[in-house]
């Protein structure tokens, strides 16, 4: 197995920042005492007058950043997601999501993987709430590759706001290069026949494992990298659905609300498929290393290809291809 | 327009226009905008520094309502004014109309800077919009209009806190205190104390005036013209009446929302008409 490498997105965000605040003075930059944390420092470094801290306060935060937009400034505003998504969601539906205005919140330190700082700091339910806004639009990058080209690409995307969702500890690096990007974003990154395992942000480098464990026993797993919740990349994901006919979906994040309901929303007016979703169940987070949580809360490669299997043979005791029957009982 | 009486009279017109709208429309907050109609009229009619004809033009003066429910004010400003045609008021809170309940941008509304109504959010994004003007060496100001109820609110506070920071002397905000709110009188519901002297000890330039005096009204936009280069943001803590013009609705908090009835309309255009 080849080695894996691992790199953090925040990282990848703040260089990124950088490069795209060379090209274009439109675009500021504002974070609520969080510069070092969320890497917003090398463009506070780089372009300091373009660098506004706006301290402890991200209702206020959202605000200026609606008014620096409003006008002509490409701003990004970035706090850890608990901070982003929830303390200011009434200013960001207000002044932001309402009145269509291209804000780019960039949210770093999101899920579990906050590790040791425990429930008050790992974001569950942001995608969820992001989400249901309308003119909201929702990226959770696969790795720190993937967090470069969407950073490049909302910096030019004027049509709307953006929530980005970023996590704190080092992920293992899915792409070799900032792949393309534009919306919407799903992607086959491993085809396969017998179930679709679509997920996003950091687990789907455990999807690509669980897929080659399953790849052991037979099972031909497709992988799909979602990385834009909003707009959701529906044709991807039912071509996928209806070819496979079993669904897993995987995230950092609460079942509810996030890229399994998004795709359970999908499916069941367009496609009823059985779908299984793997995530936090209803939970808050706790303290401990980063690892360790995944691991208690079954976010993990292994809990993956489980319930892969366990799903195929589910289906197969019901009504399923006898080419899948066959495999799996051989399996 | 410069002298006072003509502006006095303007202002008592736009009241008439305000009460006029809410009664076709048979719903709206009457008493915040009345009290607001001298420095509103003082603001458009002879400080701001716009162009109807041209309301996005770059260099123009902002004027955000952070409490928005007091719109039906601006709306007969912006009506007279001509930034859009008379008609639309009378399609005041109807569906498919331009003039929403709380002003709103994506309705594509001339003249309109900022979608308000829920409170505490308006002065955030004025201080993005003066912040913006800085970082472009632009000479624009940005107006604001907050009411005291509101500063119950934190958020007001942390703008209040970041447009000192950022020394933002292009940024004028109008706090319209009438201790009036929906539940009661301010001091009932949650006293805020003297907001002159919290607003002061912020760091900000504070000019108490009566929001009814002109010559205060004056005295205070003069001041804000000539402080250019202080670093410091200014507030007018402009002591107003909730419904001022209309003795019935005068700091009576009932009339924090409601439409007059016919016979109440009458009544009201009576009074201002005779107050010319």
């Amino acid at each position: 197995m080849a080695e894996v490498r691992s790199a953090m997105t925040r990282e990848a965000y703040g260089r990124a920042l950088v490069e795209v605040g060379k090209e274009d003075d439109r675009i500021v930059v504002l974070t609520a005492d969080l510069a070092g944390s969320t890497h917003t420092k090398y463009f506070a470094d780089a372009f300091p007058n373009r660098f506004f801290n706006m301290g402890v306060a991200e209702p206020n935060m959202m605000g200026v950043a609606a008014g620096l937009a409003m006008s002509g400034k490409r701003p990004f505003a970035s706090t850890f997601a608990v901070f982003a998504a929830g303390k200011p969601w009434e200013q960001i539906r207000q002044v932001i999501a309402y009145p269509r205005v291209p804000v780019r919140i960039v949210a770093t330190h999101a899920g579990l993987t906050v590790g040791e700082d425990g429930a008050s700091h790992q974001m569950l339910e942001d995608v969820g709430i992001m989400r249901i806004l309308p003119n909201m639009n929702v990226i959770v990058p696969a790795d720190a590759n993937e967090t470069t080209a969407v950073i490049k690409f909302i910096a030019r995307f004027d049509e709307g706001p953006v929530y980005v969702r970023l996590s704190r500890a080092a992920s293992p690096v899915v792409f070799d290069e900032p792949p393309p990007f534009e919306f919407p974003a799903a992607k086959v990154l491993s085809p396969g026949n017998d179930i679709s395992i679509f997920g996003c942000g950091i687990m789907v480098s455990a999807a690509l494992e669980a897929c080659r464990h399953l790849a052991e026993e037979k099972i031909s797993a497709e992988v799909i990298n979602v990385s834009s919740i909003k707009p959701l990349d529906s044709e991807t994901i039912i071509t996928s659905a209806a070819k496979t006919k079993a669904v897993l979906t995987v995230e950092e994040h609460q079942i509810s609300g996030g890229l399994g309901s998004a795709i359970c929303e999908l499916l069941a007016e367009e496609l009823p498929t059985r779908v299984m979703r793997i995530g936090v169940r209803d939970r808050f987070g706790q303290s401990g290393k980063a690892e360790q949580l995944l691991a208690h809360y079954g976010l993990s490669a292994q809990r993956i290809t489980t319930a892969a299997k366990g799903m195929l043979v589910n289906i197969t005791q019901q009504a399923y291809p006898r080419r899948l029957r066959k495999k799996v009982a051989n399996g | 327009m410069d002298d006072i009486t003509t502006l006095k009279k303007k202002a008592d017109e736009m009241r008439c226009n305000v009460l006029r709208m809410l009664h076709h429309a048979k719903s709206g907050h009457a008493g915040g905008a009345l009290g607001m109609a001298d420095i509103l009229t003082v603001l458009y009619y002879r400080y701001l520094r716009h162009d109807p004809t041209h309301p996005d033009w770059e260099e123009r003066d902002r004027f955000l309502l952070s409490n928005g429910h007091t719109s039906p004010m601006l709306y007969a400003i912006l009506a007279d004014q001509r930034y859009f045609p008379d008609e639309e008021i009378w399609k005041l809170r109807r569906l498919g109309g331009m003039l929403q309940g709380h002003p709103s941008t994506v309705w594509e509304l001339p003249g309109i800077e900022v979608s308000s109504g829920s409170l505490g959010n308006g002065l955030s994004v004025a201080v993005g919009m003066a912040l913006a003007a800085k970082l472009d060496q632009k000479g624009y100001r940005v107006f604001c209009q907050i009411s005291d109820a509101e500063c119950q609110a934190g958020q007001p506070w942390e703008a209040a806190t970041a447009a000192v920071h950022y020394r933002l002397d292009n940024l004028c905000v109008f706090l319209d205190w009438n201790h009036c709110q929906i539940d009661g009188h301010t001091e009932d519901v949650m006293d805020v104390g003297d907001l002159a002297a919290k607003w002061a000890a912020f760091g900000w330039q504070v000019h108490e005036i009566d929001g009814h005096n002109y010559d205060e009204i004056i005295t205070a936009f003069d001041s804000f013209e000539r402080a250019g280069g202080s670093d410091k943001p200014t507030l007018f803590a402009a002591h107003t009446i909730l419904g001022k013009g209309v003795s019935f609705m005068e700091d009576d908090h009932n009339w924090h929302h409601g439409a007059p009835n016919d016979a109440q309309l009458k009544e009201a255009l009576a009074a201002l008409h005779a107050d010319r």
